[in-house]
């Protein structure tokens, strides 16, 4: 374990990209909306009658803080705090814990310590040891103890060091977590949420450098989402703890260090939404987590060449929001995804296949999907870099798909 | 001997390697490491108690060195140590002072002997402290006092403990400490240097040793990536042979 933390204080290159536009239109995702203000300035969500379970739970009204869309000039220009991605993350737990008593943490150096990578950090001092566990060295144990917490009642969040050693846990995820609400017929819930740092970082090892997101995707009854942004990151750590359902949140080793400016005022996003990220008219790019910064810097050279790329984070990678991708693909017929997973049974072929399934007749190209490759993760610098997917490759791609 | 990692597979897979000795005849033993933290794992448990199951020569050495990262023994486990949980699973445990060379020595020659003659496995349980922190990005002070490390690393000092021995029976002196470690000093600073000037992995080291043979999909992929590489040379390392 000893090159686990290099991302740990490493100021990532992209830390000095504040330029992360905060300005971004969110689409309004069709199955959590039953109202919606088309004009853009305040998106209310409210939760389907369906769902009204227990009666204790009084915040079916959400209400995602105002996002300005471009050319909307906002009376506090200045509003709201900056802060890394990581403090975001604790900022979403800290405000979650602090809403309900039964949200508790469990893991690995999560307590006193505060988390490997400060998510948890003053959690502890705060709620105590019990609600802040630290644990001993057994993922399967305390995977499983955080489902069985969550089966009688409490909203568990279990962080992994790193993803990779949640293969440890993955017979508890797959059997337990997923598959628990539907072997009891209803009769168990499991508002688990699993996080921590995957990816591919800075020569930290084959065995630390996984993308379990392509392994864990076939299971039933889990939802997955990947944050990218300190905004996304605490929006989705909220509504993962306020699901019902077990949720697994990516986090990326490198994107801890990420600075934006959040909104002080509440706000919770959507677990099934994909975000904008740069709208346009030439090709539809789809990636998540850390691609997302190489793809964007891709679309800065690609603006200079004339093209003009629609940047979508999906952000839910599973279930997929196949209706702003298929939104986008209507609109520029050529799909370019880019991941770092590998090419085989990564979240890129999935979603490949499932454009294909859907949008065939909109697709004027056959979708290209820039992936690593199916090699172990190599510790030298150089070839690690080589595994993972640069923007001048994306270019190329689109340079080529636009021909 | 297996190396270890973090999960402790490498525990069930000495188990396995001794397995092979044992079914080659062969008058040896296999020998796996792991800390204090990684007896918590499954691995750590299953691994002893195949070991015993199938009278395995092999000899698990516990490095109890009081921290896994920041979380002390006490938060580790309950038991008396390590020692009860070798014999927990039916082998024979020893506890013995890390610290101590020569114990350590003895107690590692007597379990090589016991596992092979016998054909059974052993656990030694070696009592130390961390004196350093976990890794080059943990800062230990925070959860523990310095005083308590300083202790450890200067009166506890297990190296400094074995060279006193050696120098009272008249075997080393600190005329031969300075030179060797100028010595040392100078061969380490040359192949520092001989390695900085070393080749860096090609680009076919991405793709070797995946299968014994590369297939077909890997073999495109290189392919692809000597295109990307050759298009853009100047987004990737100019110093690596391709």
């Amino acid at each position: 374990m000893a090159t686990l933390f290099q991302g740990v204080g490493a100021v990532t290159p992209f830390s000095a990209s504040s330029s992360l536009d905060s300005n971004k239109l969110l689409l309004p995702s069709r199955k959590s909306l039953s109202i919606s203000d088309s004009r853009g300035s305040i998106f209310v969500y409210r939760s389907d009658a369906l769902n009204l379970k227990a009666a204790t739970r009084k915040q079916d009204l959400l209400i995602p803080n105002a996002v300005a869309t471009k050319g909307e000039t906002s009376t506090s220009a200045k509003s709201g705090h900056e802060l890394l991605l990581f403090e975001a993350l604790r900022e979403g737990l800290e405000e979650e814990m602090e809403r309900d008593p039964r949200v508790c943490v469990m893991g690995e150096d999560v307590g006193h310590y505060g988390g490997s990578y400060k998510v948890t950090k003053g959690l502890a001092e705060k709620y105590g040891d019990l609600r802040v566990l630290d644990t001993p060295i057994a993922e399967n144990s305390f995977t499983g103890m955080g489902i069985g917490a969550a089966m009688t009642g409490l909203r568990p969040i279990v962080e992994g060091m790193n993803m990779g050693f949640l293969l440890l846990a993955f017979n508890q995820i797959s059997n337990n977590c997923g598959m628990l609400h539907y072997t009891s017929g209803g009769q168990f819930t499991i508002p688990i949420v699993i996080r921590g740092p995957g990816g591919v970082g800075r020569q930290l090892g084959a065995e630390h450098s996984q993308r379990l997101e392509s392994y864990f995707q076939s299971i039933p009854g889990i939802q997955m989402v990947a944050c990218s942004t300190p905004y996304n990151a605490k929006g989705l750590m909220k509504a993962a703890i306020r699901s019902e359902n077990p949720v697994i949140l990516f986090e990326h080793v490198l994107l801890y260090n990420l600075k934006e400016r959040i909104p002080d005022e509440e706000y919770v996003l959507s677990l099934e939404e994909a975000e904008m990220v740069r709208p346009g008219e030439h090709v539809t790019i789809l990636t998540y987590s850390r691609m997302r910064y190489h793809v964007m810097q891709a679309a800065k050279t690609l603006v200079n060449k004339g093209y003009d790329p629609e940047v979508i984070d999906i952000r839910s990678l599973k279930p997929f929001d196949l209706y702003t991708i298929g939104c986008s693909v209507k609109k520029t017929h050529r799909v370019l995804i880019v991941e770092e997973c590998m090419r085989t049974g990564g979240i890129g072929a999935s979603l490949t296949a499932a454009i294909t399934e859907n949008f065939h007749d909109y697709l004027d190209a056959p979708i290209v999907c820039l992936s690593s490759q199916d090699v172990p993760t190599p510790y030298a610098g150089t070839l690690e870099e080589w595994t993972v997917v640069q923007p001048a490759q994306i270019v190329s791609a689109v340079e080529q798909l636009c021909q | 001997m297996l190396f270890g990692k973090k999960f402790r597979t490498q525990l069930p897979q000495a188990v396995g390697a001794a397995y092979s000795l044992k079914i080659d005849g062969k008058s040896a033993c296999a020998v796996t490491y792991c800390g204090d933290g990684g007896t918590s794992e499954g691995d750590f448990h299953a691994g002893l108690n195949f070991a015993a199951v199938m009278d395995a020569p092999v000899i698990f050495i516990c490095r109890n060195n009081g921290w896994a990262i920041s979380t002390p023994v006490e938060e580790q486990f309950r038991s008396d140590g390590v020692v009860v949980k070798g014999q927990a699973y039916g082998i024979w445990s020893i506890r013995v002072d890390g610290n101590d060379a020569l114990a350590v020595y003895s107690a590692v020659h007597t379990a090589r002997e016991i596992a092979i003659k016998e054909k059974r496995p052993v656990l030694i349980e070696a009592l130390t402290y961390r004196v350093g922190h976990h890794s080059t990005s943990d800062d230990s002070t925070k959860y523990r006092p310095i005083d308590e490390i300083e202790y450890w690393k200067m009166e506890r000092n297990p190296v400094n403990r074995f060279k006193r021995w050696v120098e009272r029976n008249g075997w080393w002196s600190d005329h031969n400490e300075s030179e060797l470690r100028s010595s040392v000093r100078k061969q380490l600073m040359q192949a520092i240097q001989v390695a900085e000037k070393a080749q860096k992995p090609p680009l076919s080291d991405l793709f070797n040793d995946v299968y014994d043979r590369l297939p077909s999909n890997l073999e495109e992929q290189e392919r692809i990536l000597r295109e990307i590489v050759k298009k853009h040379p100047e987004d990737y390392p100019s110093d690596v042979p391709l």
